[in-house]
């Protein structure tokens, strides 16, 4: 069977649950073989074995202090060492804001078609890969195939649940050699600060997702508390964001995170159509508001009208006396 | 300084968006305007403009005739003069045709720095810019979050801060390059009406793809790379229960939530 590369996202060998499911998906289309680039891969392997990879290449981590192009050209390299475009089935990325210019240019290089954000990728019907991705605000499906060349394909978190192979090995790691560009080392990341870490679940990962939004005047603390009897994340809607009550990393909609957890709850957030475009697609959605007109409470699976900061923490206490 | 800004026509989003009987995005019967995220780029070059004397700010747009909306809005916003591409084979095209014939259209002009927005608000794949700047052999700096120019001449250089997930980093690119802007960078200005009235003697130049010798079958439906099998409207979610708060509503939304096995 053909290849499916899959490039693995990480932290120094920390691999993020979105790697799995990309692992997954591939195993439908062919052998998943994961691209590693950056320090760690020891750290990573079991991980990778775990869900189905049966082939790794390595690149350098030089290639990190570079964007997009380095990656691109990074991916370009592996693709040759693995036998060329024809020899594989496809290309998947995580579907981030660069997992999606750096499959851009990579099907650019190989002359092949792009689907990105896709929440669902499958065999098609005659050969090659179907895909499924949501459109105008979640209101639209749209099934999608790549007609020309090898398929890449970025794809969203919580498309699949990850399926661990069992007696999966750790396969031999192949280390591939990448002559970066002029244009590629063009653009120099200057200075990378890390922020400080919440502690909390990954926004676009987590299965539970609490937000907060103009309701909450500025005062996040019942919706973290919330968040945090639950195990959840915190989002904040655009309102919240741009009056500088919650980080912009946070913020849930069409030009912030685009998530789709188990369960949404939305505080004190009326429901605009821009904050629709990023949690329209969650399993369920709870929604708190004074407003009984606000739209949020057309989507909500179930709603309260009141004030957040009554029901919020009842709801907390709650919680906690049930996880006992 | 010269500065090109890409911009495109958008359906509106707080109209109803649909799809046109071929799978591409409905553009006739639905009322369109520049795409909210390219206001920020708009604004994001009249600053650069304003702060470099004997700047030029050039906005480019391909789409249907209607697309000429969104090259007039950023003339009245105070750009100097647009570039509109136009022509019937363009109809559904992808990103890469679309990167295609944007890159030919900013190669008939002088440019420094061409500055694009995060992503179009309709298909919003978010990869034009990194394309645009592919064709052009640019260094591409994308999801600026704020920008500075320093130094001029052949030394000058663009410096970028963007904010990521897990670190803010600051980026740097020799000139010309590509960069595209977040909706954090600036608060784009209304048109004034000195904007409105000065803005309808402002140059527009209409293209078409034989004017930039793109070939019709290089563009359009029939060259993408991709072909869609088919559009599902979601049904609209039903609507669910709604209690008011008395007293009792944190215990009844974790009831809820029991009973659904979310706790």
């Amino acid at each position: 069977m053909a290849q499916v590369l899959v490039l693995v996202d990480h932290v120094d060998g920390a691999v993020r649950k979105t790697t799995s499911e990309l692992l997954t998906l591939a195993a439908r289309l062919g052998e998943p073989a994961a691209v590693f680039v950056g320090n760690g891969y020891e750290n990573a392997a079991g991980a990778l074995a775990e869900f189905g990879a049966t082939a790794v290449y390595t690149v350098d981590a030089s290639v990190n202090d570079y964007l997009v192009l380095a990656k691109a050209e990074a991916l370009a390299a592996v693709v040759e060492a693995a036998g060329g475009a024809s020899a594989l089935a496809a290309v998947l990325i995580p579907s981030s804001a660069e997992g999606k210019e750096v499959a851009a240019r990579l099907a650019l290089k190989l002359d092949s078609g792009l689907i990105t954000d896709a929440i669902d990728v499958r065999a098609g019907e005659g050969g090659g890969v179907a895909t499924t991705q949501a459109a105008f605000a979640g209101g639209f499906a749209v099934d999608a195939t790549v007609t020309k060349g090898l398929p890449v394909v970025t794809v969203k978190p919580n498309a699949v649940e990850p399926q661990p192979v069992a007696g999966g090995s750790v396969p031999e790691a192949t280390a591939v050699a990448v002559e970066l560009s002029d244009l590629a080392k063009a653009v120099r990341v200057v200075e990378r600060k890390a922020k400080a870490k919440s502690g909390r679940p990954d926004l676009t990962e987590a299965a539970i997702v609490v937000s907060g939004g103009r309701g909450t005047n500025g005062d996040f603390s019942k919706v973290e508390a919330f968040a945090d009897s639950l195990g959840a994340a915190v989002g904040a809607s655009r309102a919240a964001v741009d009056s500088g009550w919650y980080p912009h990393s946070n913020q849930v909609g069409q030009t912030g995170k685009q998530v789709s957890p188990q369960l949404y709850v939305a505080c004190g957030i009326s429901g605009a159509i821009q904050h629709r475009a990023g949690m329209q697609t969650s399993k369920t959605i709870v929604a708190i508001n004074k407003d009984p007109e606000a739209p949020i409470f057309e989507l909500a699976d179930f709603g309260v009208v009141g004030d957040l900061f009554a029901v919020l923490p009842q709801a907390t206490d709650e919680v906690t006396k049930r996880k006992g | 300084m010269k500065i090109v800004v890409c911009v495109k026509h958008v359906p509106d989003a707080q109209g109803d968006r649909r799809f046109a009987g071929d799978g591409t995005v409905d553009r006739a019967g639905v009322d369109g305007l520049l795409s909210e995220l390219d206001e920020y780029a708009v604004e994001e070059a009249l600053k650069l403009s304003e702060a470099n004397d004997g700047s030029t700010v050039t906005v480019v747009t391909v789409g249907p005739d209607g697309a000429s909306d969104a090259v007039r809005k950023s003339l009245q916003m105070g750009a100097d003069a647009g570039v509109h591409v136009v022509d019937d084979a363009l109809h559904g095209s992808d990103a890469f045709a679309t990167s295609l014939v944007l890159a030919k259209a900013i190669a008939t002009l002088e440019y420094d720095v061409v500055i694009t927005g995060m992503a179009s608000t309709d298909a919003g794949m978010s990869v034009v810019p990194a394309l645009v700047a592919d064709r052009l052999g640019l260094p591409q700096v994308t999801f600026a979050g704020s920008l500075s120019i320093e130094g001029d001449g052949p030394g000058a250089k663009v410096v970028i801060e963007r904010d990521g997930d897990a670190f803010t980093e600051v980026v740097e690119a020799a000139l010309p390059a590509l960069v595209s802007v977040t909706d954090q960078i600036n608060e784009p200005r209304y048109p004034s009406f000195k904007g409105i009235m000065a803005a309808k003697k402002k140059p527009v130049t209409t293209l078409s793809l034989a004017d930039l010798g793109v070939s019709a079958d290089e563009v359009g439906l029939g060259a993408a790379w991709t072909s869609v099998a088919g559009v599902t409207q979601r049904p609209p979610r039903a609507a669910g229960t709604v209690v008011t708060d008395e007293g009792d509503g944190g215990a009844k939304l974790v009831e809820f939530l029991a009973g659904a096995k979310l706790v």
